[in-house]
């Protein structure tokens, strides 16, 4: 799923040392574009002059990373706490409800437009309410809304991979006398996997960002959220970059996460299974 | 038209008065009209003619996958059925149907899973079965990994695995090309000849009906029936030379005209179903 199907090797497969090396290659192009828009960025606002509270230079943030890291860790911790528990329970209530909406006919004709209406609603408009609904303390409030932005995905794709099966494998379980349980374990469960494993890696980037924005709205002082928007008020804006860093370090690591998960999982779409041992 | 039962033997299939309509009220397909038909154990019997004749839904119809408007089928003196929920039918579709999941030797195991047999068993017959198609060195590769036709013979594999009385082909190599089929031919004629499978195989090719079968069945279209039976006399076992037998010209024209029919209305080969398919891809 991850990558392109070309980059398959052939039918025996190179070497492990060859395809190694291959990857590393692949890594250099962006890890160079890194390096040189980090370099023009710093470069540039020193040519130009750039005030610093527009712009603060990329070795300003670093400096800021390194003089706020106590408060940043605690930041990290407690907003990777609210997007992996959002995450955690949103996953769950949307493969329960998949597999619900995929077994009852009538269920699906009547949940599927609902929710995918529903996933096309910026959930994170309602932040302000569930910060109403739980204490601005607690972090219910981000979970709620963490929940609620990755259940929709993550059940819409499920279903479609519980359903769209190709119906010329039903029939093949059929002439082998299986039954509708056997189906759904060989046949329909296995189909959903990669479908599951892509709405992951989506899910995994919103609970980041719900977690982040839901801070905007309440939450404790060292929560990424409010450090930024409290950092920015008064005009420390170094600081409230450094915590915006965090925060995509967060949401890459959570990608990466789930990016992980579907590689072990989903072993016969990795390209370069041929080539290992 | 009259079928083998002269022999003494029970057949393996009887299939008798069998009709099938499609729709209801005017806008109705009879896509089948009282097929009469029976296949002896051991046979390799072909189902060929142009799209719209019915062929496939004559083969769905013996395996349970579908079922008759009228008649009935005996499979070994049992409804079409009892005979699915005894496992009696090994299936192989045009598309090789492999779960993208399992490796190639789980593949072939899948039935056997489902079946219930054991490990050791069904590691075993995979492994028998995967040297029969000549992938015994493929077991561990995941389906994407594998040609077209390897693809196939992998579902062939899979479809004997649990060594089902009666094999049920369903255009298995339509979507190969001609070298891989003729080669493919050649395979299942060294399987049937080691498996004694009683086979029913649908197909667009005449040469390749000619090539398999001991009897060809040529069907007519609207409404889907037995235009002819033409038993092929070639020698057993068929091999690479039989193909340049006088006899085999005779029998493929044989085939040919019957396909053509006496109004001379039907499509003329099977190579030219092209646009005919496209109008009634929903019967073929």
């Amino acid at each position: 799923m991850t990558s392109a199907p070309a980059a398959r090797p052939g039918l025996l497969g190179g070497p492990v040392e060859r395809d190694r090396e291959a990857r590393l290659a692949a890594l250099l192009p962006p890890i160079a574009i890194g390096v040189v828009v980090l370099l023009v960025w710093e470069i540039g606002l020193s040519v130009l002059g750039v005030r610093q509270f527009l712009l603060p230079k990329p070795s300003v943030i670093a400096g800021a990373i390194a003089d706020q890291w106590p408060v940043l860790q605690r930041g990290l911790a407690y907003t990777g706490f609210e997007a992996l528990a959002g995450l955690a329970v949103g996953v769950s209530f949307g493969v329960l409800a998949a597999f619900a909406t995929a077994r009852w006919g009538v269920a699906r004709e009547i949940l599927m437009p609902v929710a995918i209406g529903a996933s096309s609603i910026p959930i994170i408009a309602f932040a302000p309410i569930t910060s109403a609904w739980f204490s601005s303390e607690s972090p219910l409030s981000r979970i709620a809304i963490v929940t609620l932005m990755v259940f929709f995905p993550v059940m819409i794709n499920t279903v479609r991979g519980l359903t769209n099966v190709d119906p010329a494998a039903i029939e093949l379980m059929r002439s082998y006398a299986a039954g509708e349980l056997t189906i759904v374990r060989k046949v329909r469960i296995p189909n959903a996997v990669p479908y599951f494993f892509t709405a992951l890696r989506i899910a995994a980037t919103l609970a980041v960002i719900g977690a982040v924005i839901g801070e905007y709205f309440g939450g404790p002082r060292y929560s990424l959220g409010i450090y930024i928007t409290s950092e920015a008020y008064v005009f420390r804006y170094q600081n409230a970059w450094a915590a915006i860093v965090m925060a995509c370090l967060l949401g890459i690591a959570f990608y990466l996460g789930a990016m992980l998960l579907e590689r072990l999982a989903v072993p016969w779409q990795r390209s370069d299974r041929a080539a290992e041992p | 038209m009259t079928t083998t039962d002269a022999t003494m033997d029970p057949p393996a299939v009887r299939i008798s008065g069998v009709s099938k309509t499609f729709g209801s009220g005017p806008g109705a397909v009879a896509a089948l009209e009282a097929v009469d038909l029976s296949i002896l154990p051991g046979e390799l019997v072909s189902l060929i003619g142009p799209s719209g004749c019915g062929k496939s839904t004559l083969l769905r119809i013996v395996g349970d996958l579908t079922s008759a408007s009228a008649g009935e089928v005996l499979v070994n003196g049992k409804p079409s059925e009892r005979a699915r929920l005894d496992r009696d039918y090994g299936m192989v579709f045009q598309a090789p149907v492999l779960m993208d999941w399992r490796t190639v030797a789980r593949n072939v195991e899948l039935p056997l899973e489902v079946m219930g047999f054991g490990r050791a068993e069904r590691t075993e017959r995979s492994r028998r079965l995967l040297s029969l198609v000549e992938l015994q060195d493929f077991g561990g590769k995941y389906p994407w990994q594998l040609s077209g036709g390897m693809q196939q013979r992998a579902a062939i594999a899979r479809a004997l695995a649990f060594d089902p009385k009666l094999l049920l082909m369903d255009e298995p190599f339509g979507a190969l090309d001609e070298m891989t089929r003729e080669r493919m031919n050649l395979e299942l004629m060294k399987i049937w000849s080691q498996t004694a499978t009683t086979i029913i195989f649908v197909t667009h090719s005449i040469p390749e009906a000619v090539f398999l079968s001991s009897r060809v069945v040529v069907m007519s279209p609207r409404p889907g029936r037995i235009a002819r039976v033409i038993e092929i006399d070639l020698p057993q076992p068929r091999a690479f030379e039989t193909r340049e037998l006088p006899r085999y010209f005779e029998l493929v024209t044989e085939v040919r005209e019957a396909l053509r029919g006496r109004d001379g209305d039907l499509p003329a080969g099977p190579d030219d179903a092209g646009p005919a398919r496209l109008r009634v891809e929903g019967l073929g």
